[in-house]
């Protein structure tokens, strides 16, 4: 068989799952293969799943990082389930990953890893890749990658340490070919990637046609496969992790408005990244200021709301916790901030790397004092920036706080992103008050009918004022201890909370508006539940899926939408913290739940089964 | 508005009332911040800055009430936290005059985090600490700079504790601009107050404040009319650091010993000429920390002034600076150019 008559087959959608060292580079050829499945005009999602440890002892368990992508020509909701390919770059990423793959899954491996030391590792006695029941569960294919590089790289001076950091782009350029992708982006990429210094450019150019070439040659692959553009809706569209969406969210707020975005944050996994973005949005007006703790992050957001800025500070759950106290402040002296949670596994450190959806309930309460503000929650990484702007314009329109929940699947998955038009972006007008507004002077708590207090901002003169966590007097906002008076604004504030419900959509149903069961899901489960529903109404199930984005007023049709049904099913990647907060707030409502906190998004398949099995 | 005092033209000819908020301070009779926020508002007129553009933030404790009796802009924050506010206040808006007011336990336990990194970020804030050495809000308990073996409400055996000398820790922290005054010597403070507003950078002042209530009498030993002049070294930039009664003992740099030693002129051959002249100005900061460590040696005087005040690029300057490069190198991105940036491709 000659290569060009290599069969080319036709797929709707692939998943395929690279895993490896924590060195091998396994981030960097997931994400340079779902670029280009993105330029191929692919739907697609990514799910990086990567170690806390930034190098741990090489060929351990514990090091292996990997990356997963599912890309198809249909709408992609999530990261897929299980991987159909499993690119394994030595044992112990094998051991761990091996359980995931699908039966009759297309198992590539880097054979020249599987050394007596490295088998040793990853807690081997035998070769696994000698194992009958691998053979005969999966499609092997072989692959010394090792090797081939080596060859690939011989005479090219690069020492045996630079020669293996290679490796990566054998695999990836291999998957090109096995995925009918054309090389000359990616001989491109590389140029841009290690421009300035010329010896790898060559190096990893070479490595990676090599791997194509192999592909092409070795007779060892019977078929490729072609997964066409999908049906996406028209528009020019660019691939985006939900961290970046935030971050861009932010800086084009800044720009609509002409008003300084100002980021106070402190580095911390998995939602530094945030920060890093809006240091490069500097020409578009933001200030990023890189605090010395998760404190004085936000203390810094809030100094520079009180000077006009719009604050904003990035963190997840521990970050989150250390700020609590600031919030409060944030709210009583109600003033513009939003907070940024890209949630982790938690308690305490838990995992840093890992996602879940577990500070649902510290957002809504965890607060001393009665201290409401609003939350939202993003659906996807490309939704973040969607997201980040509403949180703005909210935290601005009302005078208030507001938590945007993110998690770290969203925050470093990835999906393509349609470029919205100027047009598509909403209006937000940022306007201080410049005179004053009470019989010739300025109280700063005097409120307007839906209770919003004024902005007046140092530099403006008459306005001066002094505001603080004390107790304020409800017009004047001097320092009250009038118990009445304290009551009053308790109320006040939590009504001013509850009055953003007009800025608030309704939810739609997907699916019947009533019926035997509906999925209520928030945050980054919205792919999978939408995927489960999408399934089940295929086999004809009645079950409908409502999405909640708002969690701080809830949608005010909710309550009808939610007595539309016979069963409510809260999947969650928590103990169920939004079943318990749907019962508190609709008294009759008891949703079933489904938790699943491994450290993952659910999968579509599991919670299909739950929801036939309730039906 | 008025042209004269070689103020900035727009800027009105304001008087002490003009900084009065007209609340009345709620501090203890005879209280040591009393004489501080005089201070401060008979300064301010001369700072040459417009009222509306003069910010006082504070954390919690007995001094951080005084932003409400300020007549500017202000925020009265959380324990310890004032500096963390204001360095984002400052960044934000560089042409901000910028004060924060804090307290011994606010600044140096609670806040000791957020006091330090804005001492060695050099942001221009204007940072001035009340210290009385005790807990005056809640009532008596030690604090960082309560002196070791001090018997107090939480520490009835006496403090186990060694206190923190403030000035040091600042000038370990990279403070650039460091002074300490005494809240009973008002024309010394409102000297040292109107030096740290002239500064650029971070700016630290430390004010021994009595305490009527809970620490009372914890500055005599520097301030009775008996002991003042031996007790009190006066430090002046470019002058000779003397002391005592008609100036007669001086500050000596002994370099066997490198270290600070005490003389008297006239004995064992001791000029003026041996004196060390006192220099602010100084880049490295050595002398200056060796100074500010004098307040806990016994057998000599306690330095009060500047010991500390030199220029150096602050952080909103540089952060400007690179904002203004990328806004100038990179020109005004249209909105879409944002949106659409890096690799893109079109689905038609």
């Amino acid at each position: 068989m000659s290569p060009q008559a290599t069969k080319v087959q036709q797929v709707e959608t692939v998943t395929i799952r690279f895993v490896g060292d924590s060195g091998d580079g396994m981030q960097l050829t997931g994400t340079e293969f779902t670029r280009a499945n993105a330029l191929a005009g692919n739907d697609l999602a990514t799910f990086p799943d990567y170690p806390a440890e930034i190098r741990a002892p090489a060929g351990s368990l514990a090091g292996v990082s990997g990356y997963q992508v599912n890309f198809g020509s249909r709408e992609i909701h999530t990261p897929g389930d299980a991987p159909d390919v499993l690119v394994a770059m030595n044992p112990a990423a094998l051991k761990t990953n091996i359980a995931d793959l699908r039966q009759g899954g297309m198992l590539i491996v880097n054979s020249g890893a599987f050394t007596d030391s490295n088998l040793e590792k990853a807690g081997y006695k035998t070769n696994p890749l000698e194992d009958a029941a691998l053979k005969q569960n999966y499609k092997i294919f072989l692959v010394d990658m090792s090797k081939l590089t080596d060859s690939a790289l011989e005479g090219s001076g690069l020492s045996s340490k630079e020669t293996a950091r290679c490796r990566n782009y054998f695999a990836l350029g291999l998957m090109y070919w096995l995925y009918s992708r054309p090389m000359e982006q990616q001989l491109e990429a590389i140029k841009a990637k290690f421009g300035k210094k010329p010896q790898f450019v060559e190096a990893n150019q070479k490595v990676f046609t090599a791997g194509y070439a192999f592909g092409e040659t070795s007779e060892l692959f019977f078929q490729r496969y072609l997964v066409p553009a999908s049906t996406l809706t028209p528009g020019t569209y660019r691939n985006v992790t939900g961290n970046y969406a935030t971050a861009l969210g932010f800086a084009t707020m800044a720009k609509l408005t002409g008003r300084q975005v100002f980021l106070g944050s402190y580095p911390i996994t998995p939602a530094t990244e945030i920060l890093q973005e809006m240091s490069h949005f500097k020409e578009h007006g933001v200030v990023t200021y890189q605090a010395e703790d998760e404190i004085a992050g936000v203390g810094s957001a809030i100094g520079a709301s009180f000077g006009g800025a719009l604050g904003v500070t990035s963190t997840s759950g521990p970050g989150l916790a250390l700020k609590t106290e600031m919030l409060g402040l944030a709210v009583i002296a109600e003033l513009p901030l939003v907070v940024v949670n890209v949630q982790r596994g938690g308690p305490s450190t838990g995992m840093p790397t890992k996602t879940e959806q577990a500070d649902l309930l510290m957002a809504l309460f965890g607060r001393h004092g009665e201290a409401p503000l609003p939350v939202i929650a993003a659906q996807s990484p490309g939704d973040c920036f969607w997201a980040a702007m509403e949180a703005m314009r909210i935290a601005v329109k009302w005078m208030t706080p507001v938590i945007l929940l993110t998690d770290g699947y969203l925050g470093n998955g990835s999906e393509p992103f349609r470029v919205p038009a100027a047009s598509e972006l909403p209006p937000l007008q940022v306007k201080y008050q410049t005179t004053p507004n009470h019989d010739g002077a300025y109280m700063p708590y005097k409120r307007d009918a839906k209770l919003i207090r004024p902005w007046a901002v140092p530099g403006t003169p008459g306005l001066e004022h002094r505001i603080g966590g004390l107790e304020k007097d409800s017009l004047t906002g001097m320092v009250s201890y009038d118990g009445m008076n304290h009551e009053k604004m308790i109320l006040t504030r939590a009504q001013k909370i509850a009055n953003v419900v007009e800025d608030v959509p309704d939810v739609e149903v997907f699916g019947a508006p009533s019926g035997e069961l509906l999925l209520v899901s928030w945050g980054g489960t919205f792919g999978s539940v939408r995927g489960a529903t999408e399934e089940l109404r295929a086999q004809g199930k009645s079950v409908s899926h409502v999405h909640l984005r708002w969690l701080n007023p809830l949608p005010k049709n909710l309550a009808a939408v939610l007595k539309s049904f016979k069963k409510i099913m809260v999947p969650e990647v928590n103990g169920g913290q939004l079943a318990f907060y749907l019962r508190g707030m609709f008294p009759g409502v008891n949703p079933l739940q489904f938790n699943r906190i491994n450290g993952k998004p659910i999968k579509i398949a599991e919670l299909a089964g739950k929801v036939l099995e309730a039906l | 508005m008025s042209t004269t005092n070689g103020q900035t033209p727009s800027l009105p000819v304001y008087t002490k009332k003009d900084f009065e908020s007209g609340i009345d301070p709620r501090w203890c009779p005879g209280c040591g911040d009393f004489s501080i926020i005089n201070q401060v508002q008979k300064a301010l007129p001369g700072v040459g800055v417009k009222r509306e553009d003069i910010v006082f933030i504070s954390g919690i404790g007995c001094s951080s009430r005084f932003p409400y009796y300020m007549n500017n802009y202000g925020m009265h924050t959380l324990h310890g936290r004032a500096p963390s506010f204001a360095s984002g206040l400052k960044v934000s808006r560089p042409e901000l005059m910028v004060w924060v007011v804090t307290g011994d336990g606010d600044a140096l336990a609670i806040g000791g985090n957020h006091f330090i990194h804005a001492m060695r970020r050099n942001i221009d804030l204007k940072l001035l600490m009340f210290n009385n050495r005790i807990y005056g809000l809640t009532k008596g308990q030690v604090s960082p700079t309560s002196e070791l073996g001090k018997k107090t409400k939480s520490t009835p055996h006496g403090s186990p504790d060694a206190p923190f000398n403030p000035p040091a820790l600042a000038i370990g922290a990279g403070a650039t601009f460091v002074a300490r005054t005494i809240d009973v010597e008002g024309a010394h403070m409102g000297a040292v107050l109107k030096s740290a507003a002239e500064h650029r950078g971070s700016c630290f002042v430390e004010v021994y404040q009595n305490c009527p209530v809970f620490n009372d009498g914890a500055y005599t030993f520097l301030t009775d009319k008996a002991v003042k002049a031996d007790a009190q070294l006066r430090m002046e930039h470019g002058k000779p650091l003397l002391f005592g009664k008609d100036n007669r003992k001086g500050i000596r740099f002994n370099p066997q010993t490198a270290e600070l030693e005490v003389v008297t002129l006239g004995e064992n051959g001791v000029t003026e000429k041996d004196i060390l002249v006192h220099d602010a100005k100084r880049e490295d900061p050595t002398l200056a920390f060796m100074l500010a460590n004098l307040s806990l040696k016994p057998g000599f005087p306690s330095p009060i002034g500047v010991f500390r005040d030199v220029r150096r690029p602050t952080a909103e300057e540089l952060t400007w600076e690179m904002i203004d490069a990328a806004k100038s190198k990179k020109g005004n991105v249209d909105v879409s150019k944002l949106l659409a940036g890096g690799d893109t491709w079109t689905i038609k």
